[in-house]
């Protein structure tokens, strides 16, 4: 099975400028893996990343947003994918960390893992495209063509744990950071 | 008994909007209330000078009007009274510990006219202040059409200091 820090790796080899939204482990591994003026990890509260990641991609529809979900989080915030399918942000992209487990909390297991099919909820939502990227290989060779496909694109990725890294929530959730990042990002044009 | 004070200056609609307008707000972030669905909300729906954003649950439209900050933007959340108080995590989270200017607009359904929220018959409605207080969240009532010239200012309040406000809709607009 894909590797986070591998496939987080990999989106920082096809990044250019686009925001990256993400939350718990891989926000915690990717503002180490791939540091950035534009990643935004201040989302608060759990389930909220892809709220925060519409609100950017409305704002500024001249810039790419790719929101890094988790399973655990985007069960507790389902409802956004209507909402998102609706605004239909055409310059936001939707992938979801799935690793069938609330990690930071413990490792517990999803409600129903086996069963829930994510990309089946974002179809039905209404998401312009939703797939499925299963091996690195994939990863690699799908992105470039998901970053310029007109959104909303919903990507569910299966991945597990990788590397071990050190944990920051104090970091994650900084208002100075996201002050530099509100900067950063109206200087992007 | 709570006691009552004649409201005679009636909430308009158009002036809640107007004022909106005036603070500089584009994007409105919406669950339907009935205090100002009729006269508030659809009448934004309909109105190109803003962009509406209609959510499923109230606790992501905090989020969104987070984003749409970090985006520069400036926003406004409308909801009910049982929304807010479902979005009491997000409210600690992103508003206050992530010092986000959160403008929302509650509406306080079936609130008496000219009683106090705290002095509401209602559990619920008498809780919201005193849940406000306690989350140190700024709220100020609209209740009358006077009160309308309190908007802007509070507005501008929360962007400037990095804060958030809660107008609290107090009866329903005409």
């Amino acid at each position: 099975m894909m590797k986070r820090d591998d496939f987080l790796k990999t989106l920082a080899k096809h990044r250019k400028d686009e925001v990256v939204v993400a939350v718990y482990s891989a926000a915690q591994e990717f503002i180490q893996i791939a540091p950035h003026p534009l990643n935004y990890t201040f989302t608060g509260a759990m389930g909220q990343g892809s709220s925060h990641a519409l609100g950017i991609a409305l704002g500024r529809p001249d810039k790419r947003v790719i929101v890094l979900d988790g399973d655990g989080s985007l069960l507790m915030n389902l409802g956004s994918l209507v909402t998102i399918a609706n605004a239909a942000p055409g310059n936001l992209i939707h992938c979801l960390c799935r690793n069938g487990s609330y990690e930071t909390n413990g490792s517990v297991p999803i409600p129903n893992r086996d069963k829930l099919s994510f990309t089946a909820m974002a179809a039905a939502a209404g998401y312009r495209r939703v797939q499925t990227i299963s091996t690195l290989e994939e990863w690699d060779k799908e992105l470039p063509g998901l970053m310029r496909e007109q959104g909303p694109v919903f990507v569910d990725i299966e991945m597990q744990k990788g590397g071990s890294y050190k944990e920051d929530f104090e970091r994650l959730y900084n208002p100075g950071f996201r002050d530099a990042f509100r900067h950063a990002l109206a200087g992007s044009r | 008994m709570a006691e009552i004070e004649a409201v005679t200056d009636v909430l308009n609609g158009s002036r809640i909007i107007a004022a909106v307008k005036q603070a500089g707000i584009r994007f409105i972030v919406a669950l339907p209330d009935r205090t100002t669905s009729e006269h508030v909300l659809k009448p934004m729906l309909a109105d190109p000078d803003f962009q509406v954003i209609q959510v499923c649950k109230e606790d992501e439209g905090l989020s969104i009007c987070a984003g749409l900050h970090a985006a520069g933007h400036r926003s406004l959340m409308m909801m009910q009274y049982t929304g807010l108080l479902d979005s009491v995590n997000t409210l600690r989270g992103v508003a206050m510990e992530g010092k986000n200017p959160i403008c929302m607009l509650v509406g306080l359904l079936g609130k008496e006219p000219g009683v106090a929220p705290s002095k509401s018959a209602r559990y619920g409605l008498r809780i919201v202040e005193p849940v406000l207080d306690a989350m140190s969240v700024p709220h100020l009532l609209v209740e009358a059409g006077a009160d309308v010239a309190k908007m802007g200012p509070a507005i501008d309040k929360a962007y400037a200091d990095s804060s958030s406000v809660v107008l609290l809709v107090g009866a329903s607009p005409k």
